[in-house]
């Protein structure tokens, strides 16, 4: 750096320099203005920082603030009188007359959640064996498949989507949208774990075989354990598509049936101007899991994208 | 001599044969589910959209169980010259344009960002940049739309304060559209920031660092250095991110659907998605003709995309 800072040309350096020369002190020098660079990236960091966090800090901090104290003229950074009233009636008041409450909604969700990911994993599981581990006529036709129907948008057919699902009467029902969902997670999910079934050389498996291991055995008791973490970073990618979908859900459940978003949605226009409070506390709590999920798994989350693809 | 050792190859043959189809079989078998799956929940519902678009189906076709009938490309037409169709692919196209720009310009920023400051600072950022990037869209929604607040949202208040008026007490965002998709726009790129941000900045890890020392030592400046080797070795992975950012952003749901709940005209803010969701149950032919547009646009934008995946399948 401190070689190269003549030569530095971002724009920052060079209005460093000009407000040298307005103010008449001398050019400070390469080390000065190293140490000025860095000053100024630090203060662009913490700028990005409480860009990326105002939304999530103020949120929690309206969750914590009586209904009467946030319709004030004036804002606090912290809550003023705090409370946690506005969780209690998030938690016990039905987002609508006749429709669930939070507690309801959570319960509906998890439910909905658990199925996606169960079938989701199974069913993604035996296919990247299949993709990975045998040669056989027809894989490249059902990879092909599979990207283009990653490629289709759902969006685009969720009216046949719904007649389909209520041809087969799971309209309103857990089993209707888990079915939607794992549908939605299905391509993605065979995609990722084939690789990672792959990335596990096949000779470890042989090495067991030839140490007096059956080709099962040898399969769950070498190759499987290798998989957990591509099991886990899948799973939690079904767990979010699952949680946060709104859209689908909109059309299929209803009433006592409500998921979170939805029932968000539907409590934040049924108290719309009366319990922002209440809403913000709604959805301090919708985000506490996937918040948890995403510290777990932070560093997986980019691998995909990444791995070998820059010196490849 | 001959056929002692014809005999064990024709054996290793026919074993290699049953291999085979062994493999065969269990390979099908283990794709079964997914297939089974796919077909129900995507080929089926794909089949009867393109041949609803086809038909002038509604409601009362399924409730009375009569067969609608066949009108050939007149949804389409429909569509295409009558209704608002146009204007709304020209508003999705422009929102995902800029959307897309700023995301990838800024993800990129930060992450060059985040290769210049220290261990302890770079922690901080990653934590506030998980923190946004794991909260749920229509909750985040919910969040801006009481930031942007008419009466009591934080940025109506800072602009008071600064301009030591009473002017922006009960200024809405949402009703006016161009206001509507500037809160839109700093929802989503507040939301697709991390993810470009992360990636770019584990790809920049990835670039040997003796070429930039020895681009250093023969004294390439900042701009040279990037232009001539950090950018060619990440390109592959924009190129990725910009792919999955164009999709994305087209498929924008969940914030304007909420945004609209919260205040916005929703004739004159709908995109793609949004715009085929308030069609509402009934028109099935009309909004399986809308679905098979939407599809087909996406299918242009991913196509190079999906070549890239088979070349790189194929490798």
């Amino acid at each position: 750096m401190t070689l190269l800072a003549p030569k530095a040309p971002p724009v920052v350096a060079e209005a460093l320099t000009t407000r040298t020369i307005r103010t008449g002190t001398p050019d400070p020098g390469p080390r000065v203005r190293s140490v000025r660079m860095k000053v100024l990236f630090n203060v662009l960091a913490a700028i990005v920082f409480v860009c990326a966090v105002f939304p999530v800090y103020w949120m929690i901090n309206l969750s914590f603030t009586p209904g009467d104290q946030i319709i004030r003229r004036d804002q606090s950074l912290i809550p003023r009188e705090p409370t946690f009233v506005n969780y209690i009636t998030a938690w016990n008041r039905p987002a609508a007359p006749g429709q669930n409450d939070f507690a309801g909604a959570l319960q509906t969700s998890l439910i909905v959640v658990a199925i996606v990911v169960v079938c989701a994993l199974f069913v993604a599981f035996l296919a990247s064996i299949a993709l990975a581990r045998f040669r056989f006529v027809g894989r490249r036709t059902f990879i092909v498949a599979v990207l283009i129907v990653q490629m289709i948008p759902g969006e685009a057919m969720i009216f046949t989507v719904y007649n389909l699902i209520d041809d087969l009467s799971l309209m309103n029902t857990v089993w209707g949208l888990s079915l939607v969902h794992i549908a939605a997670v299905i391509p993605f999910t065979i995609w990722t774990l084939r690789g990672f079934v792959a990335g596990v050389p096949a000779e470890l498996e042989e090495a067991a075989q030839i140490d007096g291991c059956s080709k099962q055995g040898a399969f769950w008791r070498v190759t499987f354990p290798l998989l957990a973490p591509g099991l886990v970073s899948t799973g939690i990618f079904a767990f979010m598509l699952s949680w946060n979908e709104f859209a689908m859900a909109l059309l299929l459940m209803k009433d006592q049936n409500l998921t979170l978003p939805t029932w968000l949605n539907s409590f934040q226009s049924a108290t719309e101007a009366t319990n922002y409070g209440a809403v913000l506390a709604g959805s301090t709590l919708i985000c506490i899991p996937v918040v948890v999920f995403f510290l777990i798994v932070q560093g997986r989350m980019t691998g995909g994208l990444v791995s070998g693809a820059v010196k490849g | 001599m001959t056929t002692t050792t014809t005999a064990p190859r024709l054996s290793w043959e026919e074993r290699e044969r049953r291999r085979t189809r062994r493999d065969a079989v269990t390979s099908w078998t283990l794709l079964a589910p997914s297939i089974i799956l796919i077909l129900l929940m995507v080929g089926y519902p794909a089949i009867q959209m393109i041949w609803q678009s086809f038909t002038d189906y509604q409601v009362r076709h399924k409730i009375q169980g009569t067969t609608p009938e066949f009108v050939g490309f007149d949804n389409y037409v429909k569509i295409i010259t009558r209704s608002d169709f146009p204007e709304v692919v020209v508003r999705t196209v422009g929102i995902m344009l800029v959307t897309t720009t700023l995301i990838m310009l800024l993800g990129v920023l930060v992450a060059l960002l985040m290769t210049k400051i220290g261990r302890g600072m770079r922690i901080t950022v990653s934590v506030g940049l998980l923190l946004a990037w794991a909260i749920p869209p229509l909750t985040a929604s919910v969040v801006w739309g009481f930031i942007f607040d008419t009466q009591y949202g934080v940025v109506n208040w800072a602009l008071n304060s600064i301009t030591g008026t009473q002017e922006w007490h009960n200024h809405s965002w949402l009703l006016n559209p161009w206001t509507f998709f500037l809160v839109l726009t700093i929802i989503v790129v507040w939301g697709a920031i991390p993810f470009v941000a992360f990636t770019t900045y584990a790809a920049l890890g990835q670039v040997p660092a003796e070429r930039i020392e020895a681009a250093e030592i023969d004294g390439a400046g900042g701009w040279a250095r990037w232009w001539n080797i950090t950018f060619p070795a990440v390109r592959p992975v924009l190129a990725g991110l910009l792919i999955l950012q164009i999709i994305w952003n087209m498929k924008l749901f969940t914030q304007v659907y909420a945004l609209q709940s919260r205040g916005g005209i929703a004739s004159e803010t709908n995109v793609l998605p949004v715009y085929l969701f308030r069609q509402g149950i009934g028109e099935f032919g009309a909004t399986s003709a809308i679905g098979m547009l939407i599809v087909l646009i996406m299918l242009a934008l991913s196509w190079f995309n999906l070549r890239q995946m088979l070349k790189e399948e194929d490798e």
